[in-house]
């Protein structure tokens, strides 16, 4: 699904990614760690879209070469980037964001745009799943939020936007106990063998709920190293000083 | 159309021209030209009187400097004063008299006047360069005692009404474009609502400035009796000329006791060319008297067109427990600008007044912020909250607030706040990550924070609202 060839970015004359490699196929979860510095948010906005970055190497995304195209456009072929610091828009009622955003994904899928009735009946379905109040969904986006509101909120734009590629940068950041369940327990549920996630975060914590597949440690712009799940318990015993 | 020598169509599109037959006044600016204005509307003599009057104290008024954006200095004597279809010389008594061409040129301004007829809801007045040309729904609003007429059959028909109000607001000697307008005003609305009358429909007047070099001076009279409610609307374009046109109405609102008066405008005359070559100047005298207790005036304005747009919707608070409201949006783009606010001028007793006023700025425009609120020393208990937020786009452009405030009684209290804030980089992304493309985006961000103002327009329009708040930002991003 993503195939990532020497990467290398470069802002305002810092070279951030120095040369990774990743490849994520369907239905695979990887987990990113690494210490503060190394590059996990700059992979997370590059592959994204994000303006500002001198972009060398491939990135694939099934089998299409996307470094050219903009943010929206890889948001609308399946490429979703749960934020780490949501951003708040004042005066844009959540309900009118999240049905903006579905209609315009659908709308570059060629599929029919959704009413306001059925689209208030599918956000409420999902919503509570997510056990996530209703109240909420009429509030400004992310106005107000707490950090664990906010970031429930991600995972809900998340499993309504039904990407293919879920990227979720430090979204366990901030988070306590049942939060972080909400977040894990929405990802599992949406978890198929057609889709893929990317899960950057400095913490094991999340990886106990949300089993990886492989744990990639990166460090000063390259993945150092990679493993099974038993990788992260180990970091979180050894530091990542211990990968020596 | 003559649209051949005008680029960019696209970007405005009111910007076609009608070609039909105009009646025109001699041009130029003089004793003559007014009679010709009054006689040509068959006006009684205390109306051509009242107009030599203004035209008398014009000739020693100056024209006012003191605005933020200066414009080149405006040949009074190079203007038509007067310019009507040819067709409507004799006023249209029903929808069938009318120019087709007039006609079409509705329809594609979106306002199909023969539907309007058939569809509920909405009673238009259309005004074309200096003539109303039609009033739909007269017959449902009279049953009601409603009055809703151009402002000439006003003159005609209802004297004493136009006597008693007409300049009670905006005095004779106000300014100088208000008074200029009180000598050669052409045409415009008249709405009286007689007492404990709730209007049943929106009313609405559409201004079209057609004919080239000719300045639009329209007039405008509501007279809102004890306990009545009526909700108006004006929304004005033009066509696109590399000239500037003076665009210079005078409105006057009175509201008696527990009456109130909604009136909402919007304001998308041509703004000039990507090069600020062109546009109207839209300089407006709007000034509404909450004359009785418990009156209350409310004024909402979405401006987005004009090259240079500078009026003060103001009210004056005279009765006891009377309410002021003003909300605004001013958007600038290009070459645009804007000096608008208001003025809340706090009279009576337990008078209150709010002020919500969102300036967006792009390209290099500049957009101002104007506003005095004056709390008199007999104004016990008064209140004010004033709320100014600019929104930046861009960095050529520029936000400016400058907020007059004057309290001359212990009891009353002024509140004001103002933000000044640039359309996030951060915020795009989000918004892009999320499927929307930049200039979904603006619309998005824009029209939240806009809300507040947009919510107080009546639905019907809200919505034709919101979109042109998106298409006024068009290319202003990215």
């Amino acid at each position: 699904m993503l195939n990532i060839k020497n990467l290398e970015a470069t802002i305002d004359s810092k070279h951030i990614l120095k040369g990774l490699n990743l490849d994520i196929k369907p239905g695979e979860v990887h987990a990113i760690m690494g210490p503060n510095g190394s590059g996990k948010s700059t992979l997370a906005n590059v592959l994204s879209g994000k303006n500002g970055y001198e972009i060398k190497g491939k990135i694939q995304f099934n089998r299409e070469n996307i470094n050219e195209l903009s943010t929206e456009e890889r948001a609308q072929k399946g490429i979703f980037l749960a934020f780490q610091y949501p951003l708040e828009i004042p005066g844009v009622n959540t309900n009118i964001f999240l049905k903006t955003s579905l209609n315009a994904i659908r709308k570059a899928k060629g599929e029919k745009e959704l009413d306001t009735l059925t689209f208030l009946k599918l956000i409420k379905e999902k919503a509570n799943e997510l056990g996530i109040d209703e109240k909420f969904l009429s509030r400004q986006l992310n106005v107000g939020f707490s950090g664990g509101e906010k970031k429930k909120n991600e995972i809900l734009q998340m499993k309504l936007l039904e990407p293919k590629l879920s990227i979720l940068d430090e979204t366990d950041s901030g988070l306590d106990i049942d939060a972080l369940r909400i977040v894990a327990d929405g990802v599992n549920s949406y978890k198929n063998k057609n889709n893929a996630f990317l899960i950057i975060t400095h913490y094991q914590r999340l990886l106990d709920y949300i089993k990886p597949d492989f744990i990639h440690v990166l460090s000063n712009g390259k993945i150092i190293k990679t493993g099974d799940a038993s990788l992260g318990v180990q970091l979180e015993k050894t530091g990542y000083i211990g990968l020596g | 159309m003559k649209t051949e020598d005008l680029k960019n169509t696209q970007d405005y599109k009111y910007g076609f021209t009608t070609d039909i037959e105009n009646i025109r006044a001699p041009k130029g600016l003089n004793d003559n030209t007014i009679k010709f204005i009054s006689n040509i509307k068959k006006e009684p003599n205390w109306m051509l009187e009242w107009r030599l009057k203004a035209y008398n104290r014009l000739k020693v008024l100056k024209e006012p400097n003191w605005q933020k954006p200066k414009y080149p200095k405006i040949n009074y004597q190079d203007l038509y004063y007067y310019s009507a279809p040819k067709s409507a010389s004799e006023k249209p008594k029903s929808l069938e008299e009318i120019d087709p061409k007039i006609l079409e040129t509705y329809k594609k301004l979106g306002i199909p006047l023969v539907e309007q007829k058939r569809l509920n809801g909405i009673a238009v007045d259309a005004v074309f360069d200096s003539v109303s040309v039609a009033t739909t729904f007269k017959d449902e609003l009279t049953k009601q005692g409603i009055i809703f007429c151009s402002i000439s059959e006003a003159i005609q028909k209802h004297p004493e009404l136009v006597k008693k109000y007409l300049g009670s607001v905006i005095p004779l000697s106000d300014h100088y474009f208000a008074t200029l307008n009180s000598a050669v005003f052409t045409d415009g609305s008249f709405v009286y609502i007689p007492p404990k009358t709730k209007c049943p429909m929106e009313l609405s007047t559409y201004f079209r400035i057609n004919a080239s070099e000719t300045g639009q001076f329209e007039r405008t009279l509501i007279i809102a009796d004890k306990g009545s409610y009526v909700s108006y609307l004006e929304g004005c374009t033009a066509p696109m000329r590399d000239e500037n046109q003076l665009h210079a109405a005078n409105v006057e609102l009175i509201a008696l006791d527990d009456a109130e008066i909604k009136y909402s405008t919007v304001q998308n005359w041509y703004p000039g060319d990507e090069k600020g070559v062109g546009g109207i100047y839209n300089f407006v005298t709007k000034r509404g008297a909450c004359r009785g207790k418990n009156s209350k005036i409310s004024w909402t304005q979405v401006e987005t067109g004009s090259a240079i747009t500078w009026k003060y919707p103001s009210c004056i608070l005279q009765g006891d427990n009377s309410v002021g409201e003003f909300y605004s949006i001013a958007i600038t783009n290009n070459f645009q600008k804007a000096d608008t606010g208001t003025k809340m001028i706090h009279l009576g007793k337990n008078t209150k007044s709010k002020i919500i006023s969102k300036g967006i700025s792009a390209g290099n425009a500049d957009n101002m912020y104007r506003g005095l609120v004056d709390i008199k020393n007999k104004a016990t208990n008064s209140r004010n909250y004033t709320q100014c937020d600019s929104l930046l786009m861009g960095n050529k452009c520029g936000a400016h607030t400058v907020p007059y405030i004057k309290n001359s009684n212990a009891t009353s209290t002024i509140e004001h706040e103002a933000t000044t804030t640039k359309i996030n980089e951060e915020q795009l992304y989000y918004c892009n990550q999320r499927g929307l493309d930049q200039e979904e985006a603006v619309s998005l961000i824009v029209n939240g924070f806009c809300k507040e103002v947009l919510q107080q327009l009546p639905m019907e329009f809200a919505v034709e609202a919101q979109k042109l708040v998106a298409i006024s930002l068009e290319g202003s991003v990215g």
